[in-house]
């Protein structure tokens, strides 16, 4: 088992350093940005090929004739045709500048379209009406609130298969980064700010959730998994999560904020109303002046491991 | 009385920095003690420390660059073992605590003072020889510059062993790095030495600015400049444009720190985002920076070693300014992920590619260089190649990170780890090593040994794919930087060959080592006699090796690009010159003075020991005053004085 | 004797003069100080615009603290505005009676550059300090961090100037107006003139813009 995940590893490294095929990586082990799980993704994977193919033509040339030159034109090599004297053409040059220009054209076209075909912005047509969840970074966990189910969930989020998910993100805290890799576009979660953020899994399946912006010493653990099902068993799931838990108050969510590491996905019966918002303004309205520094304190050990 | 310095301060508790903190120290007590013992005192402080002249500087540049890339090394391999190890239910050995420390402190210190010191360092002893001068506009202004870098190496070295390194990462993104939520030292110890060391940054910007475009040998018009001098001027100009934004930015944070201001905080109207966009603001222009004066190393050595001119000498110049230019409409590149509108987005990322342009003419150029030449295989030149493959493929990737929806998915992964490294080891480093091996000879006038120089170079480039491309993979499998616990045990297998090629980079560094030792004792029989020891083109081999403080007797005469060469096409100049006056500036302590105060005050800072901050600032202050005040900063080598120098030669 | 021909490059080559393209070799020491000075200058100008452009992102983040339009008084700020103008005026008369080697002349025009300057910063630390009085300190608000750092760090370099402008006044009774101190002082009339244009924006985009 370890061995061929080693072999698989090396086979993996030495693919990429020929540059020669993000594509064949895929079939080793799928996982993560090249094992796409939704339309953004999937359209990310093809962008992410496709350019990488663009260059390609230009760079596997550079790098071979590096090599052929470096090899051809060595001192030693009595056939090779020198000419030291300063060779320069206004051809060459031409060719010279046009070549990296016209790629970055092709490029540049790749990147105007692709730039707004997936804006995070923007919505995703599908069947049904998008599902809203509001998310919210927190020291070191995630929180879910679903305002229009009037639930919430920590360090999972569950969501209908085949039906768009429109976010909120912020933090109540530091600078966090939402990424689920399979679902595509990561965005951040800043203080004080919203971004949005619209995702659409095509299949049910348990997908890893992290942040990609480090965020202080719990980071490592800021996971969460995603959980997508069929559209009718997550009619059921609010229901079920009504029926046990706690209640996401003001003082549950005074509890829930307090920084704390590797929490355990759990779930909340009930959210108080408008939590999103005003966590919101809580966190630009911040900590009375008197307390800044005081109230945050990094554990200076690990709890618990 | 002492602020916040307690005796608490230093981790007696925590075996890894104090013993590593005991050992450095006992290191550097025991190279004082030898000085003392030996009596080279006097000898430093007439020769060095106070020293004026660029070469010198440079050289303390260099060493200061090398002594901390074993310090930042040091801390990658602690990184890749941490990470090679703590997979699953394995913790690995290292704390969160103390590994945010240490991944922060391999950004900051490669960076600002192993990057940031060689360039400098290179462009010291080189760009006055090349453009045939005899020291740059502000010698004394430069040694200032040399001992402020040094002050903030000193500071951050401190902080090992006297309280802590900040745990925000290399960019102490805000809210992370407020008082809030880094209420202790770490920050504050970033913050002052960069703050120190910008200053010292932004003094050689000036410097440089100045020297390359009001200090030519006589008939050296722009088009006639070396294109290493070329690349030093656009960094200089970089510098000066873009340190400045560094300094306010950290003035902003530090506000916010000590007086409880609001420029980044979550609360009262604070903006994080502008610190992110002010950061990169400097932090692009910061890459070409160091990787400019690199290409231009590339360009001298491909030329050189391949006994051609450069291919398109005037393209190279242009693309050159362009990127400069182009530098700085880009820095919105490193936060697509923050939620602009894709109009923007698109806008920098169509605007990161085109820098692809410049940098792909310039790789065409070495190419057409090297075609129909005759390349010999010294250690610089197999750096240079082994730079345009390596560099061809971190360009690919960077150019991938510049398509935002792809940055969507890579951002933050260990991706866009490979893909820096890609560029800055590939890129910066080869660079500054082929510079090395390049100029020791003419710094020292002995050569270094090819055969150690050459396993060292085959070590980087094995040690560097090997370490690096495990890290594209596991980017594309959704693993993020900065994890200090690895969650997904199928990681580990490409985590592990990461950690071999650490390994086989740290043999790359020992083949250095044992380079320098081996050079230094056979110096004897390498010794290199006639100045010209790669049948060099531009003006610097044609002085002697090493060059007198003077550098050049006479000032030579240029009708041309690659002087030397054509001078030596031409055959040598008659002999016997007619030796004029020349004045050379005097070495001044200013320096290295300045910056003693300024370790005192920004280690006063840190600590909040208000008073000696304050003692300290006034006294940094009092030296430079005290240094202005003279007016003979230079002292006259009579025409008699140099004709008796140059025979004894 | 003009400053021109004061000092001369030590190699000078008269021949083939094509200064700028640097055709003539190294440039004489005044051109190669005022130039390096104005270098330096032109990155002060660049730390400015940053917080200029801070200050321009903060304009809004007031958090419920007082604006610049309620704290603001338009007329010293012009007065602070005519202070420093006129400074510059007689920090030029000064620079011009130096060059004409006229030490008393110098003298007078550099203590009144000096006055000038002084009443600049009075002004300025009596509004701060009145700021700071109302509960509208820097740590009120985002924008106030971002008025009083701008506002602030300007008022540092003008006090910084006039320390250097008592450090060469004591140079130039020491010395003598010579060829090293001329250009130092050339240097520090750049600097003030500098400060001037900085002012000028300050004055327009805080004071003009917010009342």
């Amino acid at each position: 088992m370890k061995r061929t995940g080693l072999l698989c590893g090396l086979r993996r490294s030495r693919v990429l350093r020929a540059a020669a095929g993000t594509t064949l990586l895929a079939s080793c082990k799928p996982a993560g940005v090249l094992d796409p799980q939704g339309p953004v993704a999937s359209a990310e994977r093809l962008l992410l090929i496709n350019s990488t193919a663009i260059m390609l033509v230009v760079v596997i040339p550079v790098i071979m004739a590096t090599l052929v030159f470096a090899w051809w034109y060595r001192s030693s090599n009595a056939h090779a045709a020198r000419s030291l004297v300063e060779s320069y053409e206004e051809r060459v040059e031409f060719v010279v500048w046009s070549i990296p220009a016209l790629t970055v054209i092709l490029l540049g076209g790749v990147i105007w379209i692709g730039s707004h075909r997936l804006d995070p912005r923007a919505a995703i047509p599908g069947k049904s009406d998008p599902l809203r969840v509001d998310v919210v970074a927190l020291d070191w966990k995630w929180l879910f609130i679903y305002p229009d189910r009037g639930v919430a969930a920590v360090n999972q989020l569950v969501i209908p298969a085949g039906t768009p998910v429109e976010f909120r993100v912020t933090s109540a805290t530091v600078m966090n980064s939402f990424f689920v890799p399979q679902l595509g576009s990561q965005i951040y979660a800043m203080g004080g700010m919203t971004t949005h953020l619209s995702l659409l899994a095509d299949r049910p399946g348990e997908f890893p959730g992290l942040s990609a912006n480090f965020s202080g010493d719990g980071f490592s653990e800021m996971r969460f998994v995603v959980r997508s099902v069929p559209a009718d068993e997550f009619t059921a799931w609010p229901e079920q999560v009504r029926g046990a838990g706690s209640a996401l108050d003001d003082a549950g969510y005074d509890q829930l904020s307090k920084p704390s590491k590797a929490v355990p996905p759990t779930t909340y019966r009930s959210v108080s109303p408008k939590l999103f918002d005003r966590i919101l303004e809580q966190t630009i309205a911040g900590p009375a002046k008197a307390d800044i520094g005081a109230r945050w304190h990094p554990p200076v050990h690990r709890a618990g491991g | 009385m002492l602020g916040r310095l307690t005796w608490a301060a230093i981790p007696i508790n925590e075996p890894l920095p104090i013993i590593s903190g005991a050992a450095v120290g006992l290191f550097v007590l025991a190279v004082l003690i030898t000085i003392t013992v030996k009596g080279w005192w006097p000898y430093l402080w007439r020769e060095w420390l106070t020293s004026v002249d660029h070469k010198r500087i440079g050289i303390m540049y260099i060493v200061l660059g090398l002594v901390m890339l074993l310090r930042g090394f040091s801390d990658a391999i602690m990184m890749r073992t941490q990470q090679a190890i703590a997979v699953g239910t394995a913790q690995g050995y290292l704390p969160p605590e103390h590994y945010d420390q240490v991944f922060s402190a391999h950004g900051t210190i490669m960076i600002f003072f192993v990057a940031m010191p060689l360039v400098i360092g290179l462009m010291n002893f080189a760009v006055p020889l090349q453009l045939g001068v005899r020291d740059v506009a502000f010698p004394v202004l430069n040694s200032i510059s040399l001992w402020l870098t040094a002050t903030g190496a000193l500071l951050i070295n401190a902080s090992l062993v006297i309280g802590n390194f900040a745990r925000t990462g290399w960019m102490a993104y805000p809210p992370l790095s407020e008082l809030a939520f880094s209420p202790d030292v770490g920050v504050d110890y970033y913050l002052w030495s960069l703050q120190i060391s910008g200053v010292g940054s932004l003094l050689t910007g000036i410097n440089f600015v100045t020297t390359i475009l009001k200090l030519r040998a006589p008939g050296m018009t722009y088009f006639r400049m070396p294109v290493f001098c070329w690349t030093a001027l656009a960094s200089s100009l970089l510098i000066v444009a873009a340190f400045p934004i560094l300094t306010a930015t950290f003035i902003m944070l530090l506000l916010d720190r000590h007086l409880g201001m609001h420029f980044f905080t979550n609360d009262a109207g604070g903006n994080q985002m502008m610190y992110v966009n002010l950061f990169w603001a400097w932090g692009h222009p910061e890459v070409y920076i160091l990787i400019l004066p690199a290409f231009g190393i590339y360009s001298e050595v491909v030329a050189t070693f391949s006994g051609k001119a450069l291919f398109s000498y005037r393209s190279m110049v242009w693309a050159t300014l362009g990127i400069c230019i182009l530098s700085f409409m880009v820095w919105l590149h490193h936060f697509f992920t923050m939620g602009a509108g894709a109009d923007v987005n698109a806008f920098f990322g169509i605007m990161s590619s085109v820098i692809a342009v410049p940098t792909g003419v310039k790789v065409f150029n070495w190419l057409f260089t090297m075609f129909r030449g005759r390349i010999v295989f010294k250690t610089p030149m197999l750096f240079a190649v082994g730079f345009i493959v390596t560099f061809a493929i971190g360009g690919l990737t960077g150019v991938l990170l510049a398509v935002p929806p792809v940055d969507f998915v890579l951002h933050n992964s260990t991706f866009l780890v490979a893909h820096f490294h890609n560029v800055i080891i590939g890129g910066v480093l080869f660079g500054v090593l082929a510079g090395i091996n390049y100029w020791f000879p003419k710094a020292f006038g002995f050569t270094l040994d090819e055969r150690l120089g050459r396993a060292s170079f085959w070590c980087w480039l094995i040690g560097f794919y090997l370490a690096f491309m495990p890290l594209y993979a596991l980017g594309l499998m959704g693993m993020t930087r900065r994890l200090e616990h690895i969650p997904d045990p199928s990681w580990q297998p490409l985590l592990l060959v990461a950690e071999a090629g650490a390994i086989v980079i740290l043999c790359a560094i020992l083949c250095q080592i044992a380079q320098l030792y081996v050079s230094i004792r056979t110096r004897e029989q390498r010794r290199d006699l006639t100045g010209d020891p790669w049948n060099g083109r531009t003006l610097e081999w044609s002085t002697s090796s090493p060059p007198p403080d003077y550098n050049f007797a006479v000032l030579p005469r240029v009708d041309s690009i690659d002087a030397f060469w054509h001078l030596k096409l031409a055959g040598r100049p008659p002999a016997a010159p007619a030796y004029e006056a020349i004045e050379m500036p005097r070495n001044s302590p200013a320096g290295f003075v300045t910056a003693f105060f300024a370790v005192v005050m920004g280690f006063s800072l840190i600590w909040q020991i208000w008073w000696l901050a304050i003692l300290g600032f006034a006294a940094a202050a009092t030296v430079v005053l005290i240094a202005g005040w003279s007016i003979e900063r230079e002292h006259e080598i009579s025409a008699a004085e140099l004709a008796r120098m140059e025979r004894v030669r | 004797m003009t400053l021109a021909e004061i000092d001369r490059a030590p190699n000078e080559v008269s021949s083939e003069r094509a200064r700028g393209r640097g055709g003539g070799g190294p440039a004489p020491k005044r051109i190669v100080v005022a130039y390096g000075f104005w270098i330096f200058i032109l990155s002060d100008m660049v730390m400015f615009s940053a917080l200029f452009a801070a200050y321009a992102v903060m304009l809004g983040n007031t958090a419920g603290g007082p604006t610049g339009a309620e704290l603001f008084n338009i007329r010293s700020a012009f007065i602070e505005t005519m202070c420093l103008l006129l400074s510059s005026y007689t920090c030029g008369l000064g620079a011009l009676s130096a060059e004409r080697r006229d030490p008393a002349r110098f003298l007078i025009f550099a203590a009144c550059t000096f006055a000038l300057g002084a009443a600049f910063l009075f002004i300025e630390v009596t509004e701060f300090a009145g700021m700071v009085e109302k509960g509208a300190g820097p740590s009120r608000s985002g924008y106030l961090s971002a008025f009083f750092t701008l506002v602030g760090t300007h008022g540092i370099h003008v006090a910084s100037g006039l320390i250097a402008l008592v450090y060469l006044v004591a140079q130039v009774i020491a010395k003598g107006l010579q060829a090293a101190v001329l250009r130092r002082l050339l240097c520090w009339s750049l600097f003030w003139h500098a400060l001037d244009i900085v002012w000028i924006g300050v004055f327009t985009l805080v004071y003009l813009w917010a009342t």
